[in-house]
Parts: structure tokens; C-alpha cells; sequence
């Protein structure tokens, strides 16, 4: 399932096969329109992006009264706006930006924990109901989050949680299990039962067997959901506004943008540098980790 | 809370988190001989399936109560709340624009990274050129619908006022007057469709990417001694080939669309006539504070959800089959 690092056979295997198919590529799709196409497309999907980013890095007056393209009539680069939006003003976005990371790790690693060892329950434990409950799992996957949010918060409030991180935690990891476990019970599957029966025979229970065995045979799979389940809950913004919005004290960047967009925009100079500060960072983890990412986008198309 | 009080509470839930594990574990590991298995598989399976019934199952089964209850869950009401959705008229707006947004945003990113996907196929510059494309995928729905309002803003048509959003700025360039794009309904649906197509076309280009590659070469190879190349290659050989997962892609994001909410809070509020079911599901529950009418309209989304996600997990299985 290498996706993106396929780039192409040429220049291995028999020449002439190359060139031919090299030959037929060319007359068939590198027209000069279908290049143009891909251009146009491409162009069209950078620039607003591009034009964020700079506008992010104009001085103030600049960015309120002219558009980003007269940056280069008249090119002028400062790094106060983003000083002033990360550590200036009352609610500087450094502090979301730690509710952000302090948010996402325990978020990312209790579904991932929980996942793994149910998946190893279902797919290599024997109990009563276990194909049951297995279905039930998986047929979870299509409840909407929607559809719990008013009753959970009804709970969190009930237990005095409400206002703490604790409910963020619950509700992500709750939310992530159903896909996690079913795409990690997938990959469990593909573990040879042999693995296992020698394993047993030396003596080992299911707790070494899961241990030893299971877990670092499963570090692919759990990296691939763990960067899905890292850019779902980094980008959240419903289940964040409806467990930590009413706090500002744990509430992450995406609320506080959200916020900032909410002043009627007038701020631009504050807006860009805030939003590249929220995306920087599952920007450069997408990048890195993009292998696993097209792994776990290949195995699983439905998020619950 | 300070930073170290945030802290600390990291490293009790860390700590708290652990211990449940670590004994969970040793049940498992303690139990010897004939009923080993069976107290490993409830160790192992337990704290996930509670997790579910607590946060997931029961909240969903208590939702719908209240969505044929009244405003405050106290007194039963029958379907008033889903007939409201469908006859009164801002809601009906919420209804056709959800319409629109689920018509409109799968066809066009899935075309769109479909043709993309064929044009950079085995190009030389093919990864750099499905970056590009990709890459918005990684940025929130949040940070998306503000790149978008920037390239949407308008001033006003004044002398000595710039527009500052590059769309107005081509309308002034082409000899136009500047448009105030948010507030034009019904358009203004689609300028918060692009955000979303925008979005979803790189992962419909790497899915279907990964579909093309995935044709046998040698069927390719014989079209193309047939003489068949270009775009009859492509409607009679690579599209009939990667149908299974054309199919997969477009529900997909059928299902995100319907869900979507960032998008439409962060640009307008779901003011000025796009509001979708999502986002009213939130001004409904939490800012108007209608728990009955919030339901009702959770549950909407969950009934439009089911039909494409079994038809999506059937289809799966097909492509998986091959």
C-alpha cells in the first residue's frame, strides 16, 4: 500500500518495455492540456494557503488594507504578529497551545490502548458472546458522535467532570473506539496462528502472548491509527466546544480561532499567524508520517 | 489552572489510567487453566465495551428519548420536533442546503481527484504534484474555513479601499464590482462546498490513486496495442477498473459532508442561509438550549448516516474481496 513513494517503474527493468510504455504515457495523457489541467488544479489548490502564510508574516497595517499579492510591489516581512498572537493580550494562543498538546496525547494513546487489547480479546480469546459483541462493535462505527454528545455532557456535569480535560479525554477516546478496534482486530488477524500456538506451548498465557508477540507485530497498524486518531482529535472543534468551550482554561487552539473568526474578522493581522500556529503542527506530523496515514486511509474510509 | 495544575492532572490520568490497565492485565495473567481464556477475553475486552456502553450506547439511546420529548425533556411530544424540521421554514433552508452539501461536495471531489490522479500518473514530478494536493487534509476544518474566508473577504467599493480576499481582487481586476460573496444566498452554500472539496479531493486522489496503480498492467498494455489511448483509455479501461473504489470514496465523503460542522460555524455562523443539519444540531442544543429539538436533529443525522454506511461497508467488502 505504498501510495505516494510509487512514483513511477521507469528507469528499472527491461529498457525497451520503458520506452514503450514511457512512449504510449506520453501520447496518451502528458498532452500539453492534460498538464495544463494538472497545473491549473494544482495552482488552484496552493494559493490560499500560500496567501495565509504571507499574510501571516506582513506587518499589520499592511495586511488590513492591502491584499496579499502587493507583497511583491512592495515586500515587508516582520515576526510581530505572530509574537503578539501567541504571547501578547489577555488570552495569548500559547496557553490553547498547550491545552492542544495536553488535549491530544492522552486522546491518541487510551483508544489506542484500549483498542489494541480488545482487539487481541476478540480475535484470540474465546468467551460467550464474543462474535455478539464483536458486530455490536463494528456496527457502533455508524453512530454519528451527534447523537451522544447532550446526554454525555448531562453525565460530565452530573459527576462534576465538567470543566477538566477528563471530559475531552472520555469523550475522544470513547468516540475512536469502535473504528480502532476494528481495524486493529483486522490487522490482528493477519498474525500468523502458528505465532501464537508456539507461544502457548512454550507456556506463555495471553498476557505475554499480547506482550511479546502481539504488540510489537502490531506497531505498523497501531502508528497508522494513532496519526488518524492525532489529526482527528488536533482539528477537532465540536467535541471541544461542547466539553471544554465553556472553559477557556482547557479549551484548545481551534476553539480559540474559532473565537478569533468570530470578531468579525477584523483582525487579520492576528487571524493568519494564529491559524498557521494550528496548523503547523499536524502539518509537519502529516508529513513525516504520511506512510502510515496512507496506510490507515486505504484500511478504513469510515469514521464513526 | 496554571500550567502545573494542567500538568498534574495529565499525570494523574496517566497514573489512574495505568494502575486500571496494570490490574486488568494481572486478572487476565492470574487465571490459570480451563477458564484461562475466558477471564482473559473479559480482562482483555471489558474496559473498551464499558467505555462504549457508558459514553456511546447509552447517550445515543437517550437521545433518542429525548428527541420526542419537549424543550427541557419534560413531557412527551410524539414527532412534533421532526415534523418542525420538516415544515417550518428556516429549517427546511437546513434541510435543502444539507442536500445540496451531500449532492454537490463528493461528486466534485471525487471527479476532481479522480482526474488529477490519472493526469500525474507516473509523471516524474508525481509526489511532489499529490502533496500539494494532499496536504490540506492535514489542516483543521477551523484553520480551512479561515484560509477560505481570506480568499471570500470584501470591502466595501470605495475610493481608496484595496480589496484584501483574492477573488474580489479578480473581479476588480476584470473591471467588476466587488461582491460581498458570504451574504449572496443561495450561492453563498457553494462557497462553503468548495472549503469541503477542497479538502476531501486529496483523499480521493490518493485512494483512487492507489485503485489505478493497482490495474494490471497487462491490460493496459493490450488497449494500448489496440490503439485505444486517452481518454477512451480512460472511460473504457481505468474507470470501469477502479469502479468498487470510486464507489467507496464518493460515500465516504458523503458521510463526512453530512457531519460537517466546522466549516459552516467558523465562516458563517449558519447565519444567512447556510446553516446544515450539523451545525443546527449545535446552535439547537447548546445555544438555544432545545434539548428536544437537538435530538431530534442528531437523530436526522444518524437515520441519513445508516443507508450510506451499509452500503459504503458492503461495497468495502467487495473491493476487499478482489
Amino acid at each position: 500500500m505504498t501510495v505516494l513513494d510509487a512514483t513511477g517503474d521507469t528507469g528499472t527493468g527491461l529498457v525497451h518495455a520503458a520506452t514503450s510504455r514511457s512512449a504510449a504515457a506520453k501520447k496518451g495523457l502528458t498532452s500539453p492540456w492534460a498538464s495544463l489541467a494538472a497545473i491549473v488544479i494544482a495552482v488552484l489548490w496552493t494559493i490560499p494557503t500560500f496567501g495565509l502564510f504571507l499574510s501571516s508574516l506582513r506587518p499589520e497595517r499592511d495586511v488590513q488594507r492591502t491584499g496579499w499579492w502587493t507583497f511583491f510591489a512592495n515586500p515587508a516581512i516582520t515576526f510581530d504578529n505572530y509574537a503578539e498572537v501567541l504571547f501578547g493580550g489577555n488570552q495569548p494562543l500559547v496557553g490553547f497551545f498547550a491545552n492542544s498538546i495536553l488535549i491530544t496525547l492522552p486522546s491518541v494513546a487510551i483508544p489506542i490502548t484500549l483498542a489494541t487489547m480488545a482487539a487481541y480479546g476478540f480475535a484470540w480469546t474465546r468467551f460467550p458472546m464474543r462474535d455478539t459483541l464483536f458486530v455490536a462493535i463494528f456496527a457502533l462505527q455508524i453512530v454519528p458522535l451527534q447523537v451522544a454528545l447532550l446526554p454525555l455532557l448531562e453525565i460530565f456535569v452530573g459527576t462534576g467532570l465538567n470543566g477538566t480535560f477528563w471530559t475531552v479525554w472520555i469523550a475522544h477516546s470513547t468516540f475512536a473506539l469502535p473504528l480502532a478496534t476494528f481495524l486493529l482486530h483486522n490487522s490482528m488477524r493477519e498474525i500468523p496462528a502458528e505465532l501464537v500456538e508456539a507461544a502457548r506451548v512454550d507456556g506463555a498465557g495471553h498476557v505475554r502472548i499480547f506482550t511479546t508477540i502481539m504488540v510489537p507485530l502490531m506497531k505498523p497498524a497501531i502508528a497508522a491509527f494513532a496519526v488518524f486518531q492525532f489529526l482527528w482529535v488536533w482539528n477537532d472543534l465540536l467535541v471541544a466546544l461542547v466539553f471544554a468551550g465553556g472553559t477557556l482554561d482547557v479549551a484548545p487552539l481551534t476553539v480559540r480561532l474559532a473565537n478569533l473568526v468570530g470578531d468579525r474578522g477584523s483582525n487579520w493581522y492576528l487571524l493568519a499567524p494564529g491559524a498557521f500556529v494550528a496548523i503547523i503542527v499536524p502539518l509537519v506530523v502529516f508529513v513525516a508520517l504520511q506512510r502510515y496515514f496512507v496506510r490507515g486511509l486505504l484500511a478504513g474510509s469510515v469514521k464513526g | 489552572m496554571t500550567l502545573l495544575d494542567k500538568l498534574l492532572q495529565l499525570l494523574v490520568a496517566v497514573v489512574v489510567f495505568a494502575a486500571v490497565m496494570g490490574v486488568v492485565l494481572l486478572v487476565a495473567d492470574r487465571a490459570r487453566g480451563r477458564r484461562a481464556d475466558l477471564v482473559s477475553g473479559i480482562a482483555f475486552t471489558a474496559p473498551a465495551l464499558l467505555l462504549l456502553l457508558v459514553g456511546l450506547l447509552y447517550p445515543a439511546a437517550r437521545t433518542a428519548v429525548q428527541s420526542v420529548l419537549d424543550a427541557g425533556s419534560a413531557s412527551f411530544v410524539g414527532l412534533d420536533n421532526y415534523i418542525r424540521i420538516f415544515t417550518q421554514p428556516d429549517l427546511v433552508i437546513v434541510l435543502r442546503n444539507t442536500l445540496l452539501w451531500v449532492v454537490i461536495t463528493p461528486i466534485l471531489s471525487t471527479a476532481i481527484g479522480l482526474v488529477y490522479a490519472v493526469l500525474v500518473d507516473r509523471t516524474r514530478f508525481e509526489a511532489f504534484a499529490k502533496a500539494l494536493i494532499f496536504l490540506p487534509m492535514a489542516i483543521s476544518f477551523v484553520g480551512a474555513a479561515i484560509i477560505w474566508k481570506f480568499v471570500y473577504e470584501y470591502r466595501p467599493d470605495q475610493q481608496n479601499i484595496q480589496q484584501i480576499g483574492l477573488l474580489n481582487q479578480f473581479l476588480v481586476w476584470l473591471g467588476f464590482e466587488p461582491v460581498n460573496f458570504i451574504l449572496a444566498e443561495p450561492w453563498n452554500n457553494l462557497l462553503l462546498i468548495i472549503v469541503m472539496i477542497w479538502i476531501q479531493a486529496g483523499f480521493a486522489m490518493t485512494v483512487l490513486s492507489a485503485a489505478i496503480k493497482a490495474i494490471p498492467s497487462d491490460i493496459v498494455e493490450a488497449a494500448r496495442l489496440d490503439g485505444v489511448g486517452g481518454l477512451r483509455l480512460f472511460f473504457y479501461i481505468t474507470l470501469p477498473s477502479i469502479r468498487p473504489a470510486v464507489v467507496v470514496v464518493v460515500t465516504a465523503i458523503s458521510i463526512a459532508v453530512l457531519k460537517v460542522f466546522d466549516i459552516v460555524r467558523t465562516m458563517t455562523g449558519g447565519q444567512f442561509g447556510t446553516s446544515v443539519v450539523a451545525n443546527e444540531f449545535y446552535v439547537q442544543s447548546f445555544r438555544l438550549s432545545d434539548l428536544g429539538m437537538g435530538s431530534a436533529l442528531a437523530m436526522i443525522l444518524f437515520l441519513l448516516v445508516v443507508p450510506i454506511v451499509v452500503y459504503n461497508v458492503r461495497q468495502m467488502r467487495k473491493v476487499d474481496a478482489r
